[in-house]
């Protein structure tokens, strides 16, 4: 594989980077320990520090810096550590741990495997709703006017709308009437997703040039014959660019759904170690929820290759 | 000559643009028997194409009178009198050419064994039989403009509407596909409409030849050709064929000097 020496060197890239900062950012807590422990650090106590440049510590302090990427809950946590909670947290929790799968025969409630399955379901399930809905939404923006000019600016202003602001009142009026647990997260899910699909098959369905509608005309054909024959084939590589960011942008909504309600789930997890000064957990879910995405995106564009194969479009 | 397939009196077509008006045709008056092979020659903006598009029922004229097969255009087009065919091919990138080739029968409800039977027919009749399976892109650009005409032969329409069909092929394959018309044309016996801008295809193609200029669209001459109906490549060095393409080139300048 050619690609594999530039991907690498983009990771080792971040991954320094990642190195490098943990310097500076951990600095006050890493002078304060050393100086606990005996060493003359400058300037003398914590708080004549408070407001000296981070940088200007480092440099003054280089001796000291030793525990930069081993701190217990650093501010900026170093990529093995990160890497160890991750592991910690999903083998070790599963395979070994007292509430594992292996010993309990149930995922424990600690571990990322578990959380990022209550977060897969409500992204799933939030997925499917959205990229309906905007599917349904852009047959009929397509074939009405009247829709289209009623319909899309809305679609639009839903979008403006920060989600952070929006998902406890879609949370709490759901479960005013009784409907809670996955739903609630599902609709905030469905409703980060509709859009780019309706906006990618609006496109789609409007890619037949003039030659083309021409062409059935030619012959007579009727709307429905127009529509199932020429414009749904012709949106389907659209629709897949579209179900590509839905499907990313449902995973978002689904642990942002997840923030206030506390009820398991990747989101849940993030708030608690934000809380607790938990960094490495809240980092862990991170990469966790990233590496989700990375797997759920990379899913639909095996599916969509498989389709257009199948449909003969490419090779 | 019989009862006109095709018959213009006086067409008029203006188009209002942010520019004022365009008068796309004017004074239009045509007929075209059955069987015929007409060429719309001129150069662009002259109307060929509109012309065409009206006799398909795509264009509305804003005056005159325009029959086809006796009918208005849109009724014409409705009983499925003609088959066009475009500058681009315009196959269906996820149909194979057979599927292509099966849409017109499928719109207009053949049955399925009807189906098969027309696009195996039509197939050896543009010569791509054995090329029912493959796609769009596994095809050269001579070839899917092939399976274009067989698409618009499938539904055996009696009146072939051909716009610049072979504009964008190169000389040979453009001088193989003129040569396999004129034999598709001798054995259907279809009334042919064909837009070009090439002189020496519109005097090795057709039994009548329009010349048009633009500003406004009009007909400037038209030329019966007095070639014989069986037409080898090589007839464009005959005497006759050079003075055809002389009037031909004639009356297209005729046109500019006046615009």
């Amino acid at each position: 594989m050619k690609a594999l020496g530039p991907i690498l060197a983009v990771v080792a890239a971040i991954i320094a980077l990642w190195y490098v900062a943990a310097v500076p950012m951990n600095i006050q807590e890493v002078l304060t320990q050393a100086e606990r422990a005996g060493a003359v650090v400058e300037p003398e106590g914590a708080m004549n520090r408070r407001d000296v440049n981070r940088f200007a510590l480092v440099l003054r302090n280089a001796d000291h810096l030793g525990e930069s990427w081993s701190m217990e809950r650093a501010r900026l946590p170093a990529p093995h550590q990160v890497v160890k909670e991750l592991w910690a947290s999903t083998w070790d929790e599963e395979v070994s741990g007292r509430r594992g799968i292996v010993k309990s025969g149930s995922l424990s409630n600690r571990s990322l495997i578990y959380h990022g399955s209550i977060t897969l379901g409500a992204t799933i399930v939030g997925f499917l709703i959205g990229s309906g809905l905007g599917i349904l939404l852009a047959v009929g923006i397509v074939h009405s006017k009247t829709m289209d000019m009623s319909v899309m600016p809305w679609a639009i202003v839903s979008q403006t709308i920060p989600i952070v602001a929006l998902a406890p009142m879609i949370i709490v009026v759901l479960y005013s009437i009784g409907v809670e647990g996955l739903l609630p997260k599902a609709v905030i899910s469905a409703y980060l997703s509709f859009f780019p699909v309706v906006v990618g098959m609006v496109k789609g369905l409007r890619s037949p040039d003039a030659m083309q509608t021409d062409l059935l005309r030619t012959y007579n054909a009727s709307k429905p014959q127009a529509f199932w024959m020429l414009r749904l084939p012709a949106s389907v590589p659209y629709l897949f660019a579209s179900l590509k960011i839905g499907i990313a942008a449902s995973l978002v909504g689904a642990i942002v759904g997840e923030l206030p309600v506390q009820r398991g789930g990747l989101g849940a997890r993030m708030l608690g170690g934000s809380y607790y000064g938990q960094t490495e957990q809240l980092w862990a879910a991170l990469l966790f929820a990233a590496a989700m995405a990375a797997i759920l995106v990379w899913l639909i564009g095996w599916i969509e290759g498989k389709t257009l194969r199948r449909m003969g479009v490419t090779q | 000559m019989n009862q006109p397939v095709i018959s213009a009196s006086h067409l008029d077509l203006t188009f209002q643009t942010n520019d004022g008006p365009v008068h796309a045709l004017r004074d239009v008056s045509l007929d075209i028997g059955k069987g015929e092979f007409v060429s719309f020659i001129g150069p662009s903006g002259c109307g060929k194409t509109t012309f065409l598009r009206c006799i398909a029922g795509l264009e509305e004229p804003t005056g005159g009178t325009l029959a086809v097969n006796g009918l208005t255009p849109d009724a014409a087009r409705r009983s499925r009198a003609y088959g066009y065919v475009f500058q681009a091919a315009g196959l269906y990138p996820w149909r194979t050419i057979g599927g292509n080739i099966r849409l017109p029968l499928e719109i207009m409800g053949f049955s399925k064994e009807e189906q098969a039977e027309r696009v195996k027919r039509t197939l050896e009749l543009v010569d791509l039989a054995g090329f029912e399976k493959k796609f769009p892109w596994q095809l050269s650009g001579g070839m899917q403009q092939r399976a274009s005409i067989a698409r618009a032969l499938a539904f055996d329409a009696d009146i072939l509407l051909m716009d610049e069909p072979f504009g964008a092929l190169d000389e040979i394959v453009r001088d193989r596909l003129n040569e396999e018309l004129l034999k598709l044309w001798d054995r259907t016996g279809k009334t042919i409409g064909f837009v070009t801008h090439s002189i020496p295809e519109a005097v090795y193609l057709s039994t009548k030849i329009v010349v048009m200029s633009p500003r406004p669209g009009r007909i400037t001459d038209v030329i019966e050709s007095t070639l014989p109906r069986e037409r080898p490549l090589d007839i464009r060095d005959s005497a006759e064929f050079i003075a055809i393409a002389h009037r031909v080139r004639d009356g297209l300048r005729a046109g500019h000097i006046d615009a």
